[in-house]
């Protein structure tokens, strides 16, 4: 059976994976693309640690459907957000919003 | 009637709720309804303030306290055993200083409503003038020397927007009143700030700030036999009755003071500094003392109540004469058991008080302007009161703050009328001619004369207060001030003190300068011929500011036999002797009742009486001629330089100017300058923060983003040079900035939360 | 293995004042359909019946008055109904009503008058109250959401207004990107405990003390992650970089309100994991908790950074925006206290009253900049104060109160509210951390003042548009500004009934 760890070392890698693609994207979609990454690194996690350390409680799988429910959310309402920006400067990349800064 | 003294909050309720009443509803009442509202308000404080004092009378002049209905406990903080409350203290003393406030302060309302007639700011007038006496009430009848403190400030600022109530007159003058105004209010921070440290200090040595816990009796102070008992040492463990009086339990301030003083040796702890318990009582008195000479305009810090007269006339009368000036002495009063007992403090109250007295005579001697000269007088006056404070006669301070009272704001509102009269007579004029720009100024002397016909009333009332003033028997300034004398020179003759005499040959000098200027004052306006248009065309004001004046006139005449001396003839026996002193002993630990001196009575008056023959010869009718010199001045070359020196009030501002403001504004310019601007704006803030910033950042997102990307790419050379290229994007992009900062923030808090252990881990 | 609860086991009654908000939302977000848009003012009223409806069923159940449903707990321990609850409840409503108050005029004004900015007010709200009443690590990350998600929308409600839709843009990506750390941290607790429900953890945490490492790293992990998350809603540093901006763009009533509910509901959950969940979580034996010294360090962070920064902004939005960063340092000052043995309860006292006296304080000083605001958004610069003394006394008054309540002069609510904080963290024996925060509050006078000094001492048009409602909520906030800081007792006594449920 493979062992805990690496699921771990996988959600983490994946996290991290998300975490770059915050960093070094420049697009809000990709930028919110890796937040998506992150958001399913934690769920692997939760499953993970279901599985192996409470596999008859449910609270972790029930966990699980509340994360992806709120991103399904979060992505609805960030792509709104995005669209009415897009509408106006015709643009997605992120840097081109500095009207506010200092 | 004891179910009476419960009422006391009322005192402060009804003149709050008039204000608030002319705050929301003054527009639509109109200048009617505010004055039915103000004056009934302040009114209805005096009729409870007389109702509390016939309940003194009646209980044999208990003392109570009241808790203030609704508002609780005001600081409660049971771990450190603090508790103050919000609590009235009704005892003869509070119950004076209400009568006074509100008394005078229903008479000096009334004429307002004249004064004040066709102002545009007459609601908001009322309204300060309510809350002012909200806040005096305050002051005077609170329990503790917090409740004091609120009263204090309360009064300040309500000083400050009186002052500068005419802030808005067009040009200079309305300048002028916002400046004199600011001026009255930081001099006052001044001793505000002594006040509030003497009252900090009071609570670290006793715990408390309370001055009697309720159902606390004052620990007497016996003194069977006047004459007999050395006046000035206390003395309390050897007369009988004083075990009787053994407090056990909480005490306040006073009674605590007093068993310590008794035991003897008791130190107050400060942090590792231990200070015997008299010395720390000498510094709680002399920061007292510094909150005293703001609010009661001693020296040094006396400066601002010339200028004060800016405000309206009535707020002279009310604030700046009668009540909220003696607001020092009372304190003083009601801390008389910590100044019976600091030597050092009483010798110092004393040469302050006389020497204010002394100079502001003086200054007074050579002012033009009517109400300047009753200023300087006022400031003199208050002087007298803190030297009686000084020399223990605690008695006459509270009496001659009494008649002061009456007889000051007679005058005040006796000159307002002048000016009211001579502005009427310059419109008159004003609108027959047409050169009326002559420098005219209806409150400069100069332009006046020969009122006494024009005005009759205002002139026979202003005589009163003038003969009140100048102590001349029987009206009620002579009784009081002798009383001063009297006690400063027992001091000095029983006790062997210095301050005793000198404070007695300073003051005899003032009031022979009082009886001088009054009467200078009085030839120069009523008597002789007018010397202006204005002057020839003034009418006597309206019966609503005549009766006031009335009033206050009849209670300047007869006053003064609440307290007649012991020893006097006849009154002494119709009137009862010292009233007054028997009464307020209830609640002032030493006070003590005057005796009569025929030797001393007989040297103040005919000094009196010869300042004012030789006023009245200098300057007779015909005397001034000459607009810009003063008869003084063409009597020889000696007395014109000692007139320049008076008229330019000793040059005491100019002095303040050069060696207080303006080494003052430069340092804050120098700071404002160097130290905001151009080391913290552009140098910390601009270098410092901002570049610190950008190159830590900078660092870290190299550091970081090349390991990742190392990894990633397989550490290529194509992949560094990618990678720059992406790190210069990064530094551009300032969302993704600010993610970069929640990073950096989550591994901080990762490696803090994880210290304790990496620490075990590694083993370092 | 897996039992269905019965009706009475989940004790729902106990949720009434949320509930109640909740169901008069959703039938708001319909009735709102049927409000013809010229007569949209009339959502306001609704949102305000529904808010008033459960403000006082927060008060009746925090005056003791009636109790909803029996025990502290319901949903089977996911709701906690305890004091702290209804504190945080009526914090949160009061902050709604005036947030409703201020938006009334300001809507119209600024063209924006659209129904669902109160449908989505409200929610926000319901997510706060969540958060003050999370027993579960579930509901503390539903209610963020729900918090959260609303105010994103709101932030870009003056679209298209490109400084609205910039902050909106910066507030959602940045907020979901804390969010992910939140729930990874929330991830390696459930990992550590194999338990999400706060009771359970505050019992588990006892065996991973004394049992083994791994657990107790994936606890020590965990906590600072959701820290982060946490700290991001509260804007701590180094996790407020949003807040400026956001603040400067975000439609100004937004801001009045969320500066406030965002805070207590962040500052709720943290005590709610941290005080509730995990107060015995302890590397030695006799120490304080072991995050403690983490939310300590970040508190003294957060005092200086934001205290230092605001010396400089001369934007009123974004001047308020570093004084609401420092605010959240001094109350994460008595977070951290609630690390020490035993001073959980009076941490969380201190915390409710802070945020009481800050809740009036600050919307009301928000209030004052939307009276000055102009139409089109500018006019929000510092000098905006100048001369308002002269031509609106009333409003200048206001804002000179909040500033100095702001400062926490004596005789306002900002003073009660860091004598409290302060006091919970002397007792805490933080000494350090409590002196920079007297150093900083200090620091803090220079710029609230010079607020005062432009309205008061230079000249200027000072003009200013207050219609009714706006009055009152300025009303309303500085006479609770007031009222606090003359009469402390009313609320001290109030704050001694609160306690947590568990913990401590």
């Amino acid at each position: 059976m493979v062992p805990l760890w690496m699921y771990l070392v996988v959600a983490a890698a994946l996290f991290s994976t998300g975490l770059y693609g915050v960093l070094a994207r420049r697009n809000a979609i990709a930028i919110l693309m890796s937040i998506e990454l992150m958001l399913n690194a934690v769920n692997i996690n939760l499953v993970a640690f279901w599985r192996y350390q409470k596999p008859g409680d449910v609270s972790g799988q029930v966990f699980a459907a509340f994360v992806f429910v709120v991103a399904a959310a979060e992505a609805a309402v960030g792509l709104a957000l995005i669209i009415a920006i897009y509408r106006r400067r015709q643009s997605v990349i992120a840097e081109d919003m500095n009207l506010m800064k200092w | 009637m004891e179910n009476f003294f419960d009422l006391v909050p009322l005192v402060v309720l009804f003149p709050l709720i008039g204000l608030l009443i002319n705050l929301f509803a003054g527009k639509q009442l109109g200048e009617r309804g505010v004055s039915i509202v103000a004056v009934g308000a302040s009114a209805m404080a005096l009729l409870v303030s007389i109702v509390l004092w016939l309940a003194q009378v009646d209980t044999g002049f208990g003392a109570v306290v009241v808790d203030a209905p609704l508002l609780g406990t005001w600081i409660d903080i049971p771990s450190a055993g603090v508790e103050i409350g919000w609590q009235f203290r009704v005892d003869t003393l509070s119950v004076t200083m209400m009568l006074v406030v509100t008394g005078v302060g229903t008479l000096i309302h009334l004429y307002a409503v004249g004064y004040m007639h066709g102002d545009e700011g007459f609601p908001r007038f009322f309204v300060y003038m309510n809350l002012f006496l909200v806040f005096m009430l305050v002051l005077v009848s609170g329990n503790n020397f917090l409740m004091m403190f609120v009263g204090w400030e309360g009064v300040g600022l309500c000083s400050y927007l009186l002052i500068g109530f005419w802030f808005d007159k067009p040009g200079d003058e309305g300048w002028k009143n916002s400046d004199a105004a600011r001026k009255a209010f930081i001099v006052n921070r001044i001793g505000d700030f002594g006040l509030i440290l003497g009252v900090l200090l009071t609570f670290w040595t006793f715990g408390t700030l309370d001055y009697y816990v309720p159902d606390e009796e004052p620990i007497p102070y016996h003194h069977a036999e006047h004459e007999a008992e050395p006046l000035f040492t206390p003395d309390i463990t050897g007369v009988d009755g004083a075990e009787s009086h053994a407090v056990s339990g909480p005490m306040g301030v006073f009674n605590q003071a007093e068993t310590w003083l008794t035991e003897g040796d008791h130190r107050v702890e400060f942090g590792t500094v231990s200070i015997k318990f008299e010395h720390m009582l000498t510094v709680i008195t002399l920061l007292f003392l510094l909150g005293a000479t703001g609010k009661s305009a001693q020296i040094p810090l006396f400066i601002w109540l010339p200028d004060a007269m800016a405000g309206p006339t009535p707020v002279s009368a009310l604030i700046h004469a009668a009540t909220m000036v003696t607001a020092g002495v009372y304190m003083m009063v009601r801390a008389n058991v910590f100044y019976h007992a600091s030597e050092t403090t009483s010798f110092v109250v004393t040469m302050i008080g006389a020497t204010t007295a002394l100079v502001a005579g003086f200054i007074a001697l050579g002012q033009w302007d009517i109400k300047r000269v009753l200023a300087y007088s006022t400031v003199s006056q208050l002087g007298f009161m803190v030297t009686a404070v000084g020399v223990g006669a605690y008695t006459a301070a509270m009496f001659h703050l009494v008649t002061h009272a009456c007889f000051k704001a007679l005058l005040f509102l006796g000159s307002g009328s002048v000016i009211h009269g001579l502005e009427h007579g310059h419109h008159h004029v004003a609108h027959g001619e047409h050169d009326h720009d002559d420098g005219f100024d209806p409150q400069d002397m100069r332009f006046m004369g020969g009122l006494r016909h024009k005005m009759p009333l205002t002139y026979w009332t202003y005589l009163v207060g003038t003969l009140a003033l100048a102590g001349i028997i029987p009206f009620a300034g002579f009784w009081s001030k002798d009383e001063i004398l009297v006690d400063s020179l027992k001091l000095g003759l029983d006790d062997g003190r210095l301050d005793g005499y000198l404070g007695f040959g300073m003051l005899l000098a003032a009031a022979a300068f009082t009886a001088f200027y009054m009467w200078r004052q009085v030839s120069m306006v009523f008597y002789g011929e007018p010397r202006h248009a204005a002057a020839e065309h003034a009418g006597e004001s309206a019966p609503v500011m005549v009766w006031p004046l009335m009033g206050l006139a009849f209670l300047s005449a007869v006053i003064g036999l609440i307290n007649v001396p012991s020893g006097f003839p006849v009154l002494g026996w119709l009137y009862g002797e010292h009233q007054f002193a028997n009464w307020l002993e209830e609640s002032v630990t030493y006070a003590h009742g005057g005796e009569f001196n025929w030797l001393l009575a007989t040297i103040a008056v005919a000094l009196a009486l010869a300042a004012i023959y030789v006023a009245r010869t200098i300057y007779n009718d015909r005397a001034i001629t000459d607009l810009e010199r003063d008869p003084l001045e063409r009597l020889s070359p000696r007395l014109a330089q000692a007139f320049a020196l008076s008229n330019a009030k000793l040059y005491w501002d100019e002095v303040y100017f050069a060696f207080v403001v303006h080494p003052y504004r430069r340092a804050a310019y120098t700071l404002a300058e160097r130290v905001d601007w151009y080391w913290w704006h552009d140098f910390v803030h601009e270098r410092v923060i901002y570049g610190t910033f950008n190159r830590v950042t900078r660092l870290l997102t190299d550091v970081l983003d090349l390991k990742i990307i190392d990894r990633a790419f397989l550490r290529s050379a194509e992949a560094v040079r990618v990678a720059a290229s992406r790190i210069r994007r990064i530094q551009t992009g300032y969302v993704r900035t600010y993610a970069l900062s929640v990073l950096f923030g989550a591994l901080l808090v990762t490696i803090i939360i994880l210290y304790p252990v990496l620490r075990d881990l590694l083993g370092i | 293995m897996f039992e269905v609860p019965s009706l009475s086991d989940l004790n729902i009654a106990a949720t009434l004042p949320v509930m109640s908000l909740v169901l008069g939302t959703c039938i708001l977000l319909l009735a709102d359909l049927f409000v013809p848009q010229e007569r949209k003012q009339l959502t306001a009223w609704l949102a305000v019946a529904g808010l008033g409806v459960s403000l006082a069923l927060s008060l009746l159940s925090l005056g003791d008055v009636t109790r909803f449903g029996d025990g502290d707990e319901a949903f089977a321990g996911m709701f906690v109904a305890d004091t702290f609850t209804d504190a945080v409840n009526v914090i949160a409503l009061v902050t709604a009503l005036l947030g409703v108050m201020v938006a009334y005029n300001y809507l119209e004004r600024t063209g924006t008058q659209r129904g669902e900015y109160y449908v989505l007010l409200l929610f926000t709200t319901a997510g706060v109250m969540f958060m003050g009443a999370a027993g579960d690590l579930v509901v503390v990350f539903v209610a963020l959401e729900l918090l959260s998600i609303p105010l994103y929308i709101l932030s870009g409600f003056r679209r298209p207004q490109e400084a609205s839709e910039e902050s909106a843009m910066k507030y959602f990506l940045l907020g979901a990107f804390a969010s992910g750390f939140l729930v990874y941290g929330i991830a390696l607790i459930y990992g550590a405990t194999g338990t999400t429900g706060l009771h359970d953890i505050w019992i588990a945490v006892d065996d991973i003390v004394a049992g083994d490492a791994t657990s107790q790293y994936l606890l020590l992990i965990g906590a600072g992650l959701m820290l982060v998350g946490l700290g991001f809603k509260v804007a701590a540093v180094p996790f407020h970089m949003w807040t400026p901006d956001v603040y400067q763009g975000a439609p100004t009533s937004v801001v009045a309100y969320m500066s406030v509910a965002a805070k207590v509901g962040g500052f709720a959950a943290l005590l709610r994991v941290l005080a509730a969940g995990m107060p015995h979580f302890v590397l030695d034996a006799g120490a304080p908790a072991a995050w403690q010294d983490t939310v300590w360090l970040v508190a003294v962070l957060t005092m200086l950074l934001g205290n230092l920064v605001a010396i400089v902004q001369n934007d009123l939005k974004r001047l308020l925006a570093y004084s609401s960063i420092a605010h959240a340092g001094y109350v994460l000052l008595a977070v951290a206290a609630a690390g020490s043995a035993g001073l959980a309860d009076e941490s969380a006292q201190a915390v409710v009253i802070y945020m009481m006296a800050y809740a009036f304080t600050n919307v009301g000083a928000f209030s004052v900049v939307i009276a000055v605001e102009k139409d089109d958004a500018s006019n929000t610069g510092v000098t905006s104060m100048r001369g308002l003394a002269r031509s609106q006394p009333w409003l200048a008054a206001a804002m000179a109160l909040f500033m100095l309540s702001l400062t926490g002069i004596p005789l306002t609510a900002g003073f009660v509210g860091k004598w409290f904080v302060f006091k919970a963290a002397i007792s805490a024996d933080l000494f350090f951390a409590v002196v920079v925060g007297a150093v900083t509050s200090l620091i803090s006078a220079y710029y609230y003042l010079r607020i005062v000094w432009y309205m008061y001492f230079e000249e200027g048009d000072g003009e200013a548009v207050i219609p009714w409602p706006l009055a009152a909520a300025i009303s309303i906030a500085a006479v609770g500004t007031l009222f606090l800081g003359v009469m402390p007792y009313l609320l001290t006594d109030m704050a001694r009934e609160i306690t947590l449920a568990f913990g401590g």
